[in-house]
């Protein structure tokens, strides 16, 4: 077909963040994916709860400290995570580093807390229902923890590289974002694992 | 199955081999054909009709793509290894247990659909950002082609239906491998459970394959009808609506389960009422033919052939979601005739009728009239004979999944008519086919718009260049070739030296960022090799997650890792 040229966009930057960038609206895809698989892990969770006459079956709750640890680890960790992402949309180099690498520790930091909770369940996944989805429920967001841990490993390692362009700046601001969600998805999984057995 | 069935006491199959048969057939053709050609079918036209240049993510798309091979391909091995799934496509615990099923093959089926559950949701992931985000310029919401719209809402209902048959195959193959009890009545586990999530998955399956077709039909028409679709918007809030609507009547699988009257009667109101955004699109069309002067060539057929099939199944759809009548029929051959009639009249006739459409788009080639008319008419009346006696041998009371009947129960006449019906439809693939081949070489030349359609991907040549569009269109209209069937208003300055795209707002198009597109990698090949022998080990032993993750971080690693490439730099 013949063309006619209407407009030029020759001038338009060529990274974004945000709502801008593609991986952007990758993660949110991701997010309401596994946000789904979170709420899907739930309902089974509260299904088994309601058609069992007892609950926790067999066993005690959870002890309280090493989820509550974690909850507050977790919350506290917004902070730094907030600040790693205003510099990268800063562009600046040197304080990403920085706090990647301090999100690097509190990452692995969470994932030695996760030991201790896994320890603390009072229960095996192999002892009852209850036992199999608390195992479950836990192991699907300790994915969750290591996925984004080992993202955020990588990406501290390539911004000491000579690929730290622009464009990684905004993985950097992603990647931030998707903490967040991982934040987010552990807060009601913390009153259900921690507090509804003991409702 | 049809040739086992045909007379009553044959003994063709094994009732062993029967059942590994009719479980590989529904789940061949849920996971293994319905969901993946519609995706792929959108994969390749999306962009096209959106006036991109490539997809978003296309380094995900193969891995999708890798990952979907390899699930078939070990369902399929798994079959001549004599390892093939007998539980049926649902997998029903206690039946699909250790218990009851010691061997492999009940894993088999749950792995493979662990395998293309994640290759659908990268895909529906890639489209829904494709949709949003890389829109030629000034095509706002309510000029997305009604096909697209049609891809956005099942590729919504694929990122919120499949996560929960992914939860269910997991915690099966736990309870089968380590001793999990989710669906152990003894350990406080509970078999309907299994139901609610394989359903909250399942239902929503049928639109996921349904809407699509939906989407295929609404551009045939505009396009055959010689006129723009009447009721644009009443048809996008359609596809909406039942999207909404389908999470909510998977309970209607489980009317004899026992349920409590106020559930019975929800889920009864729900399934009825999806019938009303069908009945409006199928009015929305009606009314475009009526309008328009309509042109009967064989993509047209067969969508006249969707109406016809497509509005029978609907009718015994709204009969089975009364929980007396579904409690009489359930589980017999009525069911079997609902939901063929529905699946193949809503999915598989618009999808040939799409493959007449679009071919000559995809080769440059045009395919045979004539053999098209055949095609349609062979395929109209087979499935007709086919599935229609069914309807009746259901009420007759002849279950679902038996393997054989005896002759004193009067089933035979049908069962062959059945039977010659299957084979007629049959002969219709076998016209397709060479069709399609015969053509690929023979066919006359189709030039860039043969059927003179309005929406953008016959704006390029056919078949179109690896990149769709040199210059992105620029669109002031719900039907851009037709409203200036001269020339195409454009956008200069996108890179012509390396792989760009063009983003731009959510809800108008309004481009802001030049975008690199990633040029191919083996990375996702690497990645998928690894995921698979992590699947398939994980089934075996659970020590595979330990052993089996390392090479998937190594390569998800690599994947990732810029290559130093322009694509990647900037």
């Amino acid at each position: 077909m013949k063309q006619k040229i209407v407009r030029d966009i020759a001038e338009l930057p060529t990274y974004g963040f945000g709502p801008t960038s593609v991986p952007w609206w990758g993660s949110m895809g991701f997010i309401a994916i596994e946000g789904m698989g979170f709420a899907i892990a739930i309902g089974a969770y509260l299904y088994l709860q309601a058609t069992n006459q007892k609950w926790p079956i067999n066993s005690a709750p959870p002890d309280l400290w090493p989820g509550t640890l974690a909850t507050a680890v977790f919350l506290a960790s917004v902070i730094p995570n907030e600040i790693a992402n205003r510099v990268a949309h800063r562009l600046d180099l040197a304080r990403v580093r920085i706090w990647l690498v301090v999100m690097s520790i509190v990452g692995i930091g969470l994932l030695i807390i996760r030991g201790f909770e896994f320890a603390h369940l009072n229960t095996r996944w192999d002892l009852d229902a209850y036992g199999s989805v608390v195992w479950v429920v836990l192991g699907l967001h300790t994915t969750h923890l290591v996925t984004d841990l080992v993202d955020t490993l990588v990406l501290t390692a390539l911004m000491f590289t000579r690929h730290a362009t622009p464009r990684r700046f905004s993985d950097v601001s992603d990647n931030a974002f998707y903490w967040n969600f991982v934040v987010l998805a552990w807060l009601p999984l913390y009153l259900l694992l921690y507090w509804a057995p003991r409702l | 199955m049809r040739l086992q069935l045909s007379r009553s006491e044959q003994h063709f199959l094994s009732a062993d081999l029967y059942n590994q048969i009719f479980t590989m057939h529904g789940s061949t053709m849920m996971f293994l054909f319905a969901v993946p050609v519609m995706e792929a079918f959108a994969v390749y036209l999306v962009p096209l009709m959106v006036g991109t240049r490539n997809i978003a993510f296309p380094r995900l798309n193969a891995f999708s793509y890798w990952t979907y091979l390899f699930g078939g391909c070990f369902l399929w091995i798994s079959f001549f290894l004599n390892v093939g799934p007998d539980v049926g496509w649902f997998a029903y615990v206690p039946l699909s247990s250790l218990q009851f099923s010691p061997t492999k093959r009940a894993d088999v089926w749950a792995q493979m659909i662990t395998f293309t559950e994640v290759a659908a949701l990268a895909v529906a992931v890639e489209i829904i950002v494709t949709v949003f985000k890389q829109r030629a310029v000034g095509m706002t919401l309510d000029r997305i082609p009604l096909y697209v719209w049609s891809m956005l809402v099942t590729s919504f209902l694929v990122v919120f239906a499949m996560p929960s048959i992914m939860v269910a195959s997991t915690t099966l193959i736990l309870d089968r491998l380590v001793n999990t009890h989710f669906y152990d009545t003894a350990a406080g586990g509970n078999v309907l459970l299994w139901q609610h999530l394989f359903w909250f998955f399942g239902h929503p399956e049928v639109y996921i394959i349904f809407i699509p077709g939906t989407g295929m039909v609404s551009v045939i028409v505009a396009t055959f009808a010689r006129r723009p679709v009447i009721g644009y918007p009443v048809i996008v809030l359609s596809l909406i609506a039942t999207g909404f609507l389908a999470f909510g009547l998977w309970v209607h699988h489980m009317f004899v389960t026992g349920l409590p009257q106020l559930g019975a009667s929800l889920f009864t109101a729900n399934s009825m009422l999806i019938a009303v955004p069908s009945g409006l699109q199928i009015f929305c069309w009606l009314a475009t033919l009526w309008d328009g002067r309509p042109v009967f060539r064989t993509p047209l057929l067969f969508v006249l052939g969707f109406v016809a099939i497509f509005v029978l199944g609907g009718l015994t759809g709204v009969m089975v979601a009364s929980v007396p009548i579904d409690t009489q029929v359930h589980d017999t051959y009525f069911v079997v005739a609902h939901f063929h009639y529905v699946l193949i009249g809503g999915a598989v006739f618009p999808l040939i009728g799409a493959v007449y459409y679009w071919y000559p788009k995809i080769t440059g080639r045009m395919l045979s009239e004539r053999a098209g008319q055949w095609n349609f008419w062979i395929a109209f009346v087979g499935f007709n004979i086919a599935f229609f006696p069914m309807h009746i041998l259901g009420l007759n009371g002849m279950p679902r999944r038996v393997y054989t009947y005896t002759a004193d129960v009067g089933w035979d006449a049908l069962n062959m008519l059945s039977s010659v019906g299957a084979a007629i439809f049959a002969a219709s693939f076998v016209i397709l086919l060479a069709n399609v081949i015969y053509s690929r070489k023979a066919g006359a030349p189709a030039g860039d718009n043969p059927w003179g359609a309005s929406t953008l991907e016959w704006a390029t040549t056919s078949p179109p260049p690896d990149y769709n569009f040199s210059r992105i269109p620029v669109v002031g209209h719900r039907d851009p070739l037709w409203a200036d069937p001269d020339q195409l208003a454009v956008v200069a300055g996108l890179s012509v030296e390396k792989r760009e795209v063009l983003l731009g707002t959510v809800a108008d198009a309004e481009p802001h960022t030049r975008s690199s597109s990633p040029q191919p990698s083996i990375w996702p090949l690497i990645t998928a090799v690894t995921v698979c022998i992590f699947f398939i080990g994980s089934i075996f032993t659970p020590w595979a997650v330990v052993w089996g993750t390392p090479p998937v971080a190594v390569a998800l690693i690599g994947w990732f890792w810029p290559s130093g490439d322009r694509e990647d730099e900037e």
